[in-house]
């Protein structure tokens, strides 16, 4: 079961136990279509090559305007990458730190232990930069919108000509996705914009959907450790409640 | 869990049932399997909780410091943090070097060479926490009181520390422990 | 009830000086309980087993846990990447409020089934509902710590409720703010509170146990037992059914908790608080939306906060309101009937809750809340009056004089005892 969907279910399940007739909030957007992530499901898994291709879409593309500031350098190695080749993309940025001797901040090639060197100093220079628009981090973004892989899919695929009854303001992009429509970010998604080096063709829809898999790994790095785990408690809990159940029927045998 | 192993065999015994034989075998096997798999489910909830008391990721990933030791002129002291510990540095002179080594090992508390305790021996590193009770000796200034072994000495309980940082009177059991640290280059270390 | 006799000298030694093994061996273990108590009892033991889930698990988060506004919502992301194990203790924690509720709604909804409310269990009642009061404030107070987007804006809906109050409520709400708005002192003190509250309920949970235990459980039947022949000891009778009772609930709790861990959350609440924007739809968590649809069905602010807090207000007196001498539901074949139409009243007003207020919603809303009071102001009382029970067993053992089965539990399929 997708989280996001949580609101809609609940209400659907008291709509349906009244047999009412349920009337769904009306979405301004249509709502984004359902992909096959490879992560769903209670034994699925993240897709180690895709998601390494993904970083390198937002590292390349999406870095540029988005920080992800809860994820470190060190975080990379759980994509696969070896220790060599991600202090390798930590040591390709300038990390502020200090105060030194002198009592001044000076830069320094990142660290394993670095957050992901954000793009702006802060909101303001963000919007400065951005034409008043805020970039917002994607560390959480899988979770924080309602089915929010679907959604950023739907989104960086979304862009089309605007209708011909729509006056875009100036700045803006026509997104059928995006609620209200026009959105300040421009296409960010170009074909070639990045080369991959397992070969895979760098079209749109797969860079999309690699970069949109490592949004969903960035929002919950944990996600497969509690999966493994939580198949092997419920297992555990299935067959101790077996036995307590058995122990139960033993115990009121006499009395029933 | 409130009342997991509530239900033993023996104390399952009294409770009114007739079962003879093969069937209270069958019972008693039932019991107990399934207390001893509670206990091993118990056992297991609990790990979790006690290691998220352990240190996290992002506190293990911050466990190296470097520093650079081209400003500290020979007789100096600086004090670096590692793992949230003061570290000291000091750079010796050549004639406490020699004096250090003349120490005669056998009458330390701590027998140690001062040689092994260090990879250059004009850099003294050190983890500055006493070995006693953890407090901070006095010495890395030029006006603290360095002790009676011309090294530090520890205010808290009145440890004595010499040049090597071995202890030498006091009660402190150990020498101040030496951190694991390299020689990036000829003036740098990195500790961790 | 005779004295045990312990085998172990230490606990002989101690029970001399201190009855506690004596207690609970006469509280836990020979306790006598009804022998006919079906599944629905086990609920009671079910939202124990979760304070202490909710209690433990809330202790090893506010180890790693900063109540700053500033790294609130980064302690909690910290929480869930790099402690060991930490994620699994947040989602724990976090379902675990779910599943206490439904715990407790259950067992709730249980007391009004079979009349668990009435002469002599009044206190044990309305000491339950003080539990659910100080579960509601706990729990919301405990949503607002995260710190993100609903938490926010949470905080800031439900803390100016009580601005509706004449001449004071503006007062009060600073107080409780600590400033002008929710900010770091409000963080501060709800950090505080949520740490203690759960204990304040530990402590009447043992008032209502206590209450319990001075006339034992009710049952499905409602009638008192009459002897020996109609109760078991609690151990190992009720100690094994309560523990596979367990086992079930803990599957569910665990299938959300590993499997679908955001299904109770608020995608907002993953956006850190922003004090200069509201969310589009702003949802309290589930188990407060009927009392939220209550809130807003009424279009006059005191009004609204009045009847919200006078749903739970009016359980407090239903002891009072409903003077049926019959407890079961099982022998009131009209209150069995507006029984269901309560629970379906909340539900939907649970619906309207998690919809915004308006066209269609706040017509079924208002509808919905008059019917709530109305069940516990008008038909209860008029129930008491113009019902005709149907015949009561002589006792539990002995279930029905004519009719048949309806205690045998064959019948109910809810009572598969």
């Amino acid at each position: 079961m997708r989280p996001a969907n949580a609101r809609m279910f609940r209400a659907g399940l008291v709509a349906l136990l009244l047999a009412l007739p349920f009337a769904a909030t009306a979405a301004e957007a249509p709502k984004p279509p359902p992909q096959p992530w490879s992560y769903q499901g209670v034994f699925g898994v993240f897709d180690r090559p895709a998601l390494q291709r993904g970083f390198l879409v937002y590292k390349q593309v999406c870095s540029a305007c988005h920080s992800m500031s809860r994820l470190s350098y060190r975080n990379l190695l759980q994509l696969g990458f070896d220790e060599a080749a991600a202090a390798g993309f930590a040591a390709e940025v300038q990390i502020a730190d200090g105060p030194n001797d002198e009592g001044e901040m000076y830069d320094r090639p990142g660290r394993l232990s670095d957050r992901f060197k954000k793009p702006f100093a802060n909101e303001k220079a963000a919007r400065a930069s951005n034409n008043g628009a805020y970039p917002p981090d994607l560390s959480l973004m899988a979770k924080a919108r309602p089915v929010g892989a679907d959604y950023s899919f739907a989104l960086l695929t979304g862009y089309i000509n605007a209708p011909s009854n729509v006056q875009l303001m100036e700045g803006m992009h026509y997104n059928k996705y995006f609620p209200g429509f026009q959105i300040a970010m421009a296409p960010p998604l170009a074909e070639n914009a990045v080369e991959f080096p397992d070969g895979t063709p760098a079209s749109i829809e797969n860079m999309a959907r690699d970069v949109v898999q490592f949004l969903a790994w960035a929002a919950e790095p944990k996600m497969e450790e509690r999966k493994r785990i939580g198949v092997k408690a419920m297992l555990f809990v299935l067959v101790l409640t077996a036995l307590l159940y058995a122990v139960k029927r033993k115990v009121w045998a006499a009395v029933h | 869990m409130a009342h997991a192993g509530g239900i033993t065999a023996h104390e399952h015994a009294g409770a009114g049932e007739p079962g003879e034989g093969h069937d209270a075998t069958r019972r008693d096997f039932l019991y107990l399997a399934a207390t001893a798999l509670g206990a091993v489910g118990a056992a297991a909830a609990v790990w979790p909780f006690i290691h998220s008391m352990n240190p996290a990721a992002d506190v293990l990933a911050l466990s190296t410091t470097d520093v650079d030791l081209g400003p500290v002129a020979e007789g100096q002291a600086i004090t670096v943090v590692w793992r949230g510990k003061p570290i000291f540095v000091r750079h010796r002179g050549k004639q406490e070097i020699e004096e250090l080594a003349k120490t005669d090992i056998a009458t330390l508390p701590d027998p140690q060479a001062d040689a092994k305790r260090v990879k250059k021996p004009e850099w003294l590193i050190m983890v500055g926490v006493c070995t006693h009770l953890g407090c901070v000796p006095l010495g890395q200034k030029p006006t603290d009181s360095r002790g009676e072994f011309g090294g530090w000495f520890c205010p808290c309980h009145g440890s004595h520390y010499d040049g090597s940082g071995r202890i030498r009177k006091g009660p402190a059991p150990k020498n101040l422990a030496v951190p694991p640290y390299e020689f990036t280059t000829d003036s740098t270390i990195r500790i961790g | 009830m005779s004295a045990p006799e312990f085998r172990n000298g230490l606990v002989r030694w101690i029970d001399h000086r201190m009855g506690i093994f004596s207690f609970m061996h006469h509280e836990l273990h020979e306790y006598p309980t009804p022998k006919n108590l079906n599944y629905f009892w086990n609920f009671g033991s079910l939202a124990g087993f979760m304070l202490v889930v909710m209690i433990v698990t809330g202790i090893f988060l506010a180890m790693n846990y900063t109540p700053h506004v500033d790294h609130a919502f980064d302690s909690v992301e910290r929480i869930m990447r790099d402690v060991n194990y930490g994620w699994m203790l947040r989602f724990l924690h976090a379902n675990g409020a779910s599943f206490f509720f439904i715990a407790v709604y259950i067992h709730l909804f249980r007391g009004l089934y079979y009349g668990s409310y009435k002469e002599p269990r009044e206190l044990l009642w309305m000491l339950g509902l003080v539990i659910l009061v100080l579960m509601m404030a706990t729990a919301f107070m405990g949503y607002v710590l995260p710190w993100g987007q609903m938490s926010f804006w949470g905080a800031t809906v439900i803390t100016n409720l009580f601005s509706a109050i004449p001449w004071v409520g503006e007062s009060i709400v600073t107080l409780l703010w600590g400033g002008f708005s929710v900010d770091n002192p409000t963080l501060n003190r709800f950090f505080s509170l949520h740490y203690l509250l759960p204990f304040a309920i530990v402590g009447v949970v043992v008032l209502h146990l206590w209450a319990l235990h001075t006339h034992g459980s009710n049952n499905p039947v409602g009638i008192d037992t009459k002897g020996k022949q109609d109760s078991l000891p609690f151990h190992p009778y009720y100690t094994a059914k309560d523990l596979f009772g367990l086992g079930i609930f803990v599957l569910f709790y665990f299938g959300f908790t590993f499997f679908a861990p955001d299904f109770f959350g608020e995608p907002d609440n993953y956006i850190p608080a922003n004090p200069m924007v509201t969310p589009a739809h702003i949802v309290p968590e589930w188990y407060l939306l009927p009392y939220y649809a209550i809130l807003r069905s009424v279009p006059d602010k005191l009004g609204g906060v009045l009847l919200m807090f006078g749903a739970i207000g009016v359980l407090f007196i239903l002891p009072w309101l409903d003077r049926s001498p019959v407890r079961s539901a099982r022998f009131r074949p009209i209150y069995k009937q507006v029984y269901w139409l309560l629970v379906a009243d909340c539900l939907v007003l649970g619906w309207i809750g998690a919809n915004p207020p308006d066209g269609m919603f706040i017509v079924i809303g208002r509808a919905a809340t008059v019917y709530y009071f109305a069940h516990f102001l008008v038909l209860l009382p008029l129930l008491s009056v113009f019902e005709r029970p149907l015949p009561l067993p002589a006792s539990i053992s002995e279930p029905v004089l004519k009719g048949g089965g309806a205690a045998g539990g064959t019948v109910k399929p809810m009572e598969k005892a």
